[in-house]
């Protein structure tokens, strides 16, 4: 399929999909063109929406740059919210028990985050490779298994002096945030942005230019031939999850040190399974996902804003985001069916 | 006890119901991976259409109807346009969670029409049994009905035969006379529409009512009962019976330990991880050579042409 014959089946399907969501409005007797004014504006109407925006878009980045490498070692990471939860709750655990001054603390808590979810990635990778237990059950499973771990620990051991409320943990102690750079009268989320940035680069570099990423992308096509060529598949899977559970976990030390600066039970803000739509959506390409990100994330913290303002319930947003992805995958399939003659073999997982 | 029995076979019944859709639908070779999605968008819509007709058969065909669209959607994606079944099943299932909390927003908190218990005459006086199976209603004697008329289907008649062969090896299937695809779309579709029928069944029987968090991520409790049943519906209703037990004793223990409510919604999902390592184990995988005559029923092999796409050359 040709490149203009690709972007023109795209942008056919973003327009049918925002055509759906404003006759959905229509349909439920909500004003379609203020509802979706409000989301645009509740995102970037303002310095101070923008830079919510692009604290939100930080964490969708990282698990979705971690989402790259594991799609592309042929791998349904489906257990990317629960390395999102894992890896805040190491730190958290770190936030909350290391002392120290912002410089130290800060990078530690980013380490142990990414040693928190590249465990449990491995953990649902040993149980593919050496449990044959396939990745999206193993993976889910584990999901389930991080967020009730979460809420254990938020209503349990680290429950607010007195009284035990899903609420939240403590807030951490200041040398643990993240630090803001102000600028315009706003802070900036500017080290979480740089984390997200960077991880997309690391990417796109590791995939692009390195024997293990061209390696990684063999056993992704073809476990088997790559087996029998002599590549040791079992650890380029295993790499696979570790890497992109690691960019997971870091994405969840941004939720609990930046954003929420405590831990809660929905920590991770369903940003992983957000991710995998973000990756679907960009052809499982790196450098696709920062836009397209950005885009989504722009719509769920957007779409907040129609709950206070005119009463929709706000997973408006999470439809609007699954109609784009299901319409485009959609036009995607009908252009390369009708669109061409030449049978070009498209690269999917 | 017989009360215990009788709520484990009460409980289990959107399960089997849920389980027997995916298997048909896997057993010809695609995977419908939006169970979680479906389960709660129909149970949602026939909530919705219940309470408005104020009949809870007619939201049991509105269920049916949604989840056969969405299988329609998956089918037609995979078969005739080459996508990816995984990716397609995932983008619908977080969709219509969205959709059913966007569009159920307002039911939240209503009572609805139900399904009435219908004791069998002379069944449900037997000592027991007669209370466990037959002092039901109509949704778990349907339960009942897709368990045998699935078993029946695969391995005593012709078209369980050729589902069995689009499934396994669709090129020789076709090679027969077979039409793999249009048979693929139509066992998904039914499938689908069984997802639905469960997803009724909660709001309409189970459960009562709709809100988010009704079907409790049972739909991908279904998906996974049907690789723990290795695509056998005896096996496959065992596991979701086993499940339905665990429920049941875990809502008996709440009184015990209190805590237990708060570990209770998480708690399937490690059982889940480890029942399929079970299943997979080199020693569960070897009582098939032990007992050769129960092969098809010990065996954790997936169809081998599941989710493939088949091109006739």
């Amino acid at each position: 399929m040709t490149r203009s014959l690709r972007l023109t089946a795209t942008a056919v399907g973003f327009v049918a999909a925002l055509v759906f969501g404003i006759l959905l409005l229509i349909a439920i007797g909500a004003p379609p063109f203020e509802a979706l004014g409000l989301i645009v504006e509740g995102s970037v109407g303002s310095l101070s929406k923008l830079s919510v925006t692009l604290l939100a878009w930080s964490p969708l980045i990282l698990a979705a740059a971690g989402l790259v490498v594991t799609f592309a070692a042929g791998l349904w990471n489906i257990g990317v919210e629960g390395q999102v939860i894992v890896g805040a709750i190491a730190a958290s655990w770190v936030a909350r028990s290391i002392p120290g001054p912002v410089w130290a603390v800060v990078p530690a808590t980013i380490v142990a985050g990414a040693i928190g979810g590249a465990l449990w990635a491995l953990l649902a990778g040993v149980l593919k490779t050496h449990g044959h237990v396939h990745e999206i059950f193993g993976g889910l499973g584990l999901d389930f298994v991080a967020a009730g771990f979460a809420t254990y620990l938020v209503i349990g051991p680290w429950k607010r002096a007195g009284v035990a409320s899903t609420s939240g943990t403590d807030i951490f102690r200041e040398e643990a945030w993240m630090p803001e750079f102000e600028a315009f009268g706003v802070s900036w989320p500017v080290l979480p942005v740089l984390l997200g940035v960077a991880s997309v680069i690391v990417v796109w570099l590791l995939l692009r230019g390195t024997l293990f990423g061209l390696k990684l992308k063999a056993v992704g096509s073809n476990t088997y031939s790559s087996y029998l060529r002599g590549i040791p598949t079992n650890r380029y899977l295993l790499g696979a999850f570790a890497i992109g559970g690691a960019l997971a976990g870091v994405a969840g030390t941004v939720q609990v040190t930046a954003f929420h600066h405590k831990l809660v039970p929905a920590i991770s803000g369903g940003y992983g399974f957000l991710a995998i739509l973000v990756v679907l959506l960009a052809g499982f390409s790196a450098v696709a996902i920062a836009p397209i990100a950005f885009f989504f994330v722009a719509i769920s913290v957007g779409s907040t804003q129609l709950d206070l303002r005119l009463g929709i319930d706000s997973a408006f947003g999470g439809v609007l985001q699954g109609v784009i992805v299901l319409f485009v995958l959609l036009a995607g399939g009908w252009a390369a069916k009708y669109g061409s003659n030449t049978l070009t073999p498209r690269k999917e997982p | 006890m017989e009360a215990t029995f009788n709520s484990i076979i009460a409980a289990a019944a959107p399960l089997i119901i849920a389980s027997m859709g995916e298997t048909i639908t896997e057993k010809s070779g695609v995977i419908n991976l939006s169970l979680e999605g479906s389960i709660r968008l129909s149970a949602m819509t026939a909530f919705a259409v219940a309470f408005w007709v104020g009949h809870a058969l007619v939201g049991f065909v509105a269920a049916a109807l949604v989840g056969a669209a969405i299988a329609a959607i998956i089918a037609y994606s995979s078969i005739g346009l080459k996508l990816n079944q995984i990716a397609v099943g995932f983008v619908l299932t977080l969709l219509a969670i969205d959709l059913a909390s966007f569009l159920g927003d307002s039911f939240v908190g209503e009572r609805g029409p139900r399904v009435p218990p219908l004791p069998i005459p002379f069944l449900s006086d037997i000592p027991f049994f007669g209370k466990v199976f037959f002092d039901q209603d109509l949704v778990v004697y349907f339960s009942f009905l897709t368990i045998a008329a699935t078993w029946w289907f695969f391995y005593r008649t012709r078209p369980g035969l050729n589902i069995q062969g689009i499934g396994e090896r669709p090129a020789a299937a076709f090679a027969r006379g077979v039409n793999v695809n249009k048979l693929r779309f139509w066992y998904t579709v039914l499938g689908g529409a069984m997802v639905g029928i469960a997803g009724a069944a909660y709001s309409l029987d189970v459960k009562l009512g709709w809100r988010e968090t009704l079907t409790l991520n049972l739909g991908w409790i279904a998906l996974a009962m049907v690789i723990f049943g290795g695509w056998h519906p005896l096996r496959v209703a065992l596991g979701a019976y086993m499940f339905g037990a665990l429920q049941v004793l875990a809502f008996q223990l709440q009184d015990v330990f209190p805590g237990v409510s708060q570990v209770l919604p998480v708690a399937p999902f490690p059982l889940m991880i480890l029942a399929l390592v079970f299943v997979y184990s080199d020693w569960f995988s070897k009582l098939g050579d032990r007992f050769p005559r129960m092969r098809n029923l010990l065996g954790s092999e997936a169809p081998a042409g599941l989710g493939q796409v088949f091109e006739r050359e």
